[in-house]
């Protein structure tokens, strides 16, 4: 099994340091979630609800957002340029170093 | 049956199980419970049945429902809407199910937002996330101006008439209504969005452009509404432009339109035992800590639940049969298959 390393700030400023498997067909939702970190991931990964909009810190090259991601982000509070959605970003050798840090919760 | 009261006319809906939620697992419920002779009562607090599979992914295909290798999810509302039409089962829509109790008898009654009332022995709650609530913008000071110029959903488009409105978002609801409001209704309707860029249709978001480029509507892209003055009520609000800093635009409304968001919501305080926003259950029937209310569904968590409509399913197949053992205590209850007996729904 082959893993990055990503570290995952959550919203008290706290690191955690998490090892995520990328033969597994896993996203940054999920991995946040399997670790016990307060992602709700509310609609399953479709990219339709924001609970796991995090903002991206390092400087890994990631995939362009989709329309849907955008979309999504266009009615999520709180959007900032590094704004993404952890569940559109799939765990690949690419994201080796990765540093997200999850958004504030939205009422 | 209905009775007056002095001034108002009160309905009492009676059923055998009231299911708040009409999700797929509460619209199968019926199903079962049908095959059993129980009627079924939902209440739901979309004006659609279906749950999430209507509102959040009515197009996206589910691969995991025995025997379809694909079905697109609004597809499977609409086949379970037909299996349980011979159970004529009844619908209270557009009303959240807020408050229950018990009458003399040990019924339960479950009243809604509206005030609709129901009555049965039996409560399955197949809630799935919860109600679905607007999103509302972080703005510390905004719960002082809610139904005080703030809106986020707009019931009466007379409320508007000869106003001035701010309208924000960017997806069909926004558009919709900027072009109507903009249509003779309001004074004055201006749009902030903060792209240039619509998640709403592609020929409303035309229409919207061509209302702003003929000065018919004011359109602030690029933008986001971050501050509401007033003094009590909206006057004044407190927008930040991307390049070009703050700019402040006097209103007397203001509808942020941002979608829908699931919200447990007042089942929350009913009594029930609740681990991380969900109804802890007895596997054995889905029983909760109170006797007669049971939770089926992505609402319920267990050792080892997994959310997915498959398992809502089963829970509500076992569910029903506690249910019946709990209404007819003197009654043995024998398997029937379907194969071999068909389905004989209810005559009314």
């Amino acid at each position: 099994m082959s893993f990055v390393n990503i570290t995952v700030i959550d919203r008290e400023g706290a690191e955690h340091k998490l090892e995520g498997p990328t033969d597994m067909n896993m996203n940054m939702m999920e991995l946040c979630k399997a670790a016990e970190l307060p992602v709700e991931g509310t609609c399953g990964g479709m990219a339709m609800c924001a609970s796991c909009h995090c903002y991206v810190e390092s400087e890994n090259s990631l995939p362009e957002m989709s329309g849907d991601e955008e979309d999504m982000l266009d009615e999520a509070f709180f959007v900032e340029d590094n704004s993404r959605l952890g569940c559109q970003l799939h765990l690949n050798d690419n994201l080796e170093g990765l540093v997200v840090r999850l958004a504030p919760e939205s009422a | 049956m209905a009775y007056f009261c002095p001034h108002i006319f009160i309905v009492m809906i009676e059923t055998d199980i009231i299911i708040v939620g009409a999700g797929p697992c509460g619209l199968f419920t019926v199903f079962e419970a049908g095959l059993l002779k129980l009627r079924c009562h939902l209440i739901d607090s979309l004006p659609e049945p279906g749950g999430q599979c209507a509102e959040i992914y009515p197009k996206k295909p589910i691969f995991d429902i025995p025997a379809f290798p694909e079905v697109l999810a609004g597809d499977l509302v609409n086949h379970l809407m037909k299996q349980i039409e011979p159970f004529k089962p009844g619908f209270t829509l557009g009303e959240s199910a807020v408050s229950i109790d018990k009458d003399e008898d040990d019924n339960f009654i479950v009243t809604t937002d509206r005030g609709t009332k129901h009555k049965a022995p039996i409560v399955a709650i197949a809630g799935g996330l919860g109600v679905f609530t607007p999103r509302k913008p972080p703005i510390a000071e905004l719960p002082n101006f809610e139904d005080k110029g703030v809106e986020y959903i707009i019931k009466d488009p007379e409320v508007y008439r000869d106003k001035d409105v701010v309208i924000s978002g960017g997806g069909d609801s926004a558009l919709d209504w900027t072009i109507f409001l903009a249509d003779g209704v309001a004074k004055s309707v201006t749009l902030v969005h903060r792209r240039q860029g619509f998640k709403g249709h592609p020929d409303s978001a035309q229409k919207v452009l061509d209302l702003a480029e003929s000065g018919k509507i004011r359109f602030i892209s690029d933008a986001d509404v971050i501050g509401v003055e007033g003094n009590g009520k909206v006057e004044t609000l407190v927008i930040k432009h991307k390049t070009e800093g703050e700019l402040r635009v006097n209103t007397d409304h203001w509808v942020p339109l941002f979608g829908l968001t699931p919200k447990l919501g007042p089942i929350a305080d009913w009594g029930l035992d609740i681990e991380k926003n969900a109804i802890k259950v007895d596997t054995f029937d889905y029983s909760t800590n109170i006797p007669g209310i049971y939770a089926i569904g992505d609402v319920n968590t267990y050792p080892g639940k997994l959310k997915l409509i498959l398992c809502g399913f089963h829970e509500g197949t076992l569910m029903v049969q506690s249910a019946f053992k709990r209404i007819f205590p003197d009654k043995n209850l024998v398997l029937k298959y379907t194969t071999v007996n068909g389905v004989t729904g209810f005559e009314e």
